[in-house]
């Protein structure tokens, strides 16, 4: 266990400096570790380095973190969400958050509210919309006898049509179709817009919700085995899916309005790394979270390189790379996360 | 450790059930519908009765906690979807007690050992026969140390030697145990007592040969039955005709 981690470690350290060194300018490994180093101990860059220290420090490097915060953030969600609805098919979206956004997203994109806020006017809009449709997914789904999985998802399921279809409208009608491409490049998930100032909040708020799963991760089993099973074993399980709700909705709110809604990696890393190391969340949460955050920055550097300069978006490769390597997995593994 | 069930009532399903058990094996029987479940699943506090109590060891334990380190249970529930394996499966039990990981792997082998699938260990729990799962929801429920074990229908999808062979374990872990049996026979064999449910309302209750009687059963069962003794173990046994009784 312990060596699993510390590999992927290693590789998400290698992934990101590769991470930043690949891209349609590319700079050399070593200068780029070189640069990496500089900056983070203060050394001197020499002068003519200036431009690609430039490109490294402040164009890849926060695009590249924020790439790992965002993969390892939705991993562990699409985890603990897998685990609250008890449901194969769960992703961090299954409560109607992204499509939520979605909807503040386009809004802004083409009618151009919220423009006041400049830079992050696409990020608010798309969080609040996010968390409002979140919270009506909660109270639409809650009865006296609490939150019960399948309502969750039939409700988060329901509405995330509705608020899709409110998104399509938008961009149907956007006056012109940069603002409808922009809105649609938003919608399958983008890093284009990440730079130093959007990776504290997005950081902090990721690290506190793997840190708070990570403290219940026997819970989570316990939940994982039936309402029933978790209450005889002293869990208040209706309190807990609320804990679990308030805490993927915030990691998902705010992953989603940093980067958009990117598609099959909560849904897929869950399952990837249960099929590596089984169903135990001890083993599961640690893991899933670091092999997401490798994963989407070599994503990302595809996205940057395989139609350089344009850029693709992130939905589309995650399914490109994802769905064959699932499939191929689940065909010859003995996974049965679904029944048999 | 005495469980104490006073006056228990889930509006439209069980009214008024009161029932006592301590250091003994108590089934309760009825017809389907009867409440029986129900009254479990307010002693697991997995439902909340809209007026009564249940006691245990004459306190009304507050936290579920807290009364998960007293009082586990064997639930009806068997959707999962999970892919344990059988000692993450029996781990589980030990989730409301302070970790001590060293202690927690004793008590697994332990709980492993007592049902006899310790072989089974490492195997995937969706893997298993219903009767293997069944032993191994026991090995978890006897892992969590309880006092009070309650256990609804435990001889479930388990064949006839199996079923035997899980009341006999459950009478031997010596501690108070109240189980929903819909086997009247195994119910008369293996409980010290019984309580007769019927149509949400306790009819009857006593040793099985004093609850078990023809009468009663034409009453809550409708059916015929001829009461016999169990050649070796002197346990009333039932004979039923092939008429119910209208």
């Amino acid at each position: 266990m312990i060596s699993r981690i510390s590999a992927l470690v290693c590789a998400l350290v290698v992934s990101v400096v590769a991470g930043v060194a690949l891209g349609p300018v590319p700079v050399p490994f070593g200068v780029t570790a070189e640069l990496l180093r500089a900056a983070l101990t203060g050394g001197v860059v020499p002068a003519d380095l200036a431009g690609q220290y430039h490109i490294v420090w402040d164009i890849r490097l926060p695009r590249v973190l924020l790439a790992a915060v965002v993969g390892a953030g939705l991993s562990a969600v699409g985890v603990a969400i897998q685990a609250m609805v008890r449901n194969a098919l769960a992703d961090p979206y299954v409560l109607g958050i992204s499509s939520g956004a979605s909807v503040g997203a386009t809004a802004v994109a083409t009618l151009g509210v919220l423009q006041g806020l400049g830079v992050y006017a696409l990020s608010t809009g798309a969080f609040l919309t996010g968390l409002g449709a979140t919270a009506l997914v909660y109270l639409t789904a809650r009865t006296s006898r609490g939150l019960t999985p399948l309502r969750l998802v039939l409700t988060g399921t329901a509405l995330a049509y509705g608020f899709s279809a409110v998104a399509m409208l938008l961009v149907f009608q956007a006056p012109h179709g940069e603002a409808a491409r922009s809105a649609m490049f938003w919608l399958l998930g983008s890093l284009g817009g990440a730079n130093w100032r959007s990776l504290p909040v997005a950081t902090a708020v990721t690290a506190a919700g793997i840190a708070f799963l990570g403290t219940r991760t026997r819970q989570l089993n316990a939940l994982a085995m039936g309402d029933e099973t978790a209450t005889t074993l002293g869990i208040e399980v209706t309190r807990f899916r609320t804990q679990l709700f308030v805490v993927t909705a915030g990691i998902t709110g705010v992953l989603v309005a940093v980067s958009g809604a990117v598609g099959f990696v909560g849904l897929m890393l869950p399952h990837l790394t249960r099929m590596v190391v089984g169903a135990d969340h001890r083993r599961v949460l640690p893991i899933a979270p670091l092999a997401g955050a490798s994963f989407l920055v070599w994503v990302d550097v595809a996205a940057r390189m395989l139609a350089a300069p344009e850029e693709l978006p992130l939905g589309v490769i995650t399914a490109a790379i994802g769905v064959p390597c699932f499939i191929f997995l689940m065909r010859r593994g003995t996974y049965v996360f679904g029944g048999r | 450790m005495r469980l104490d069930i006073e006056q228990l009532t889930v509006r439209g399903i069980v009214e008024d059930i009161t029932l006592h058990a301590s250091d003994e094996v108590v089934g309760i029987v009825g017809p389907n519908g009867s409440g029986k479940s129900t009254t479990l699943r307010c002693v697991y506090r997995a439902l909340t009765p809209d007026s009564g109590a249940v006691l245990v060891d004459g306190r009304n334990v507050a936290g579920r906690k807290d009364l998960a380190r007293e009082l586990s249970a064997l639930t009806q529930e068997s959707q999962v979807e999970f892919d344990f394996t059988v000692a993450e499966v029996v781990e589980m039990g030990r989730l409301p007690h302070a970790r001590s990981p060293s202690r927690d792997r004793a008590l697994v082998a332990d709980a492993l050992a007592t049902v006899d699938v310790t072989h089974l260990a490492s195997r995937s729990f969706l893997s298993l026969s219903g009767g293997e799962r069944q032993r191994v929801l026991i090995a978890r429920a006897i892992a969590q140390q309880p006092r009070v074990l309650v256990l609804d229908e435990p001889t479930n999808h388990l064949d006839i030697r199996h079923q035997l062979d899980v009341l006999a374990l459950v009478r031997r872990l010596g501690v108070t145990v109240l189980t929903v049996l819909h086997d009247l026979n195994l119910a008369a064999s293996y409980c010290d007592r019984l309580y007769v449910l019927d149509e949400g309302r306790l009819v009857a209750s006593g040793t099985p040969a004093e609850v078990l009687v023809p009468e009663l059963l034409a009453q809550v069962f409708h059916i015929t039955a001829h009461i016999v003794r169990h050649p070796t173990s002197g346990a009333p046994q039932l004979l039923f005709d092939q008429e119910v009784v209208a």
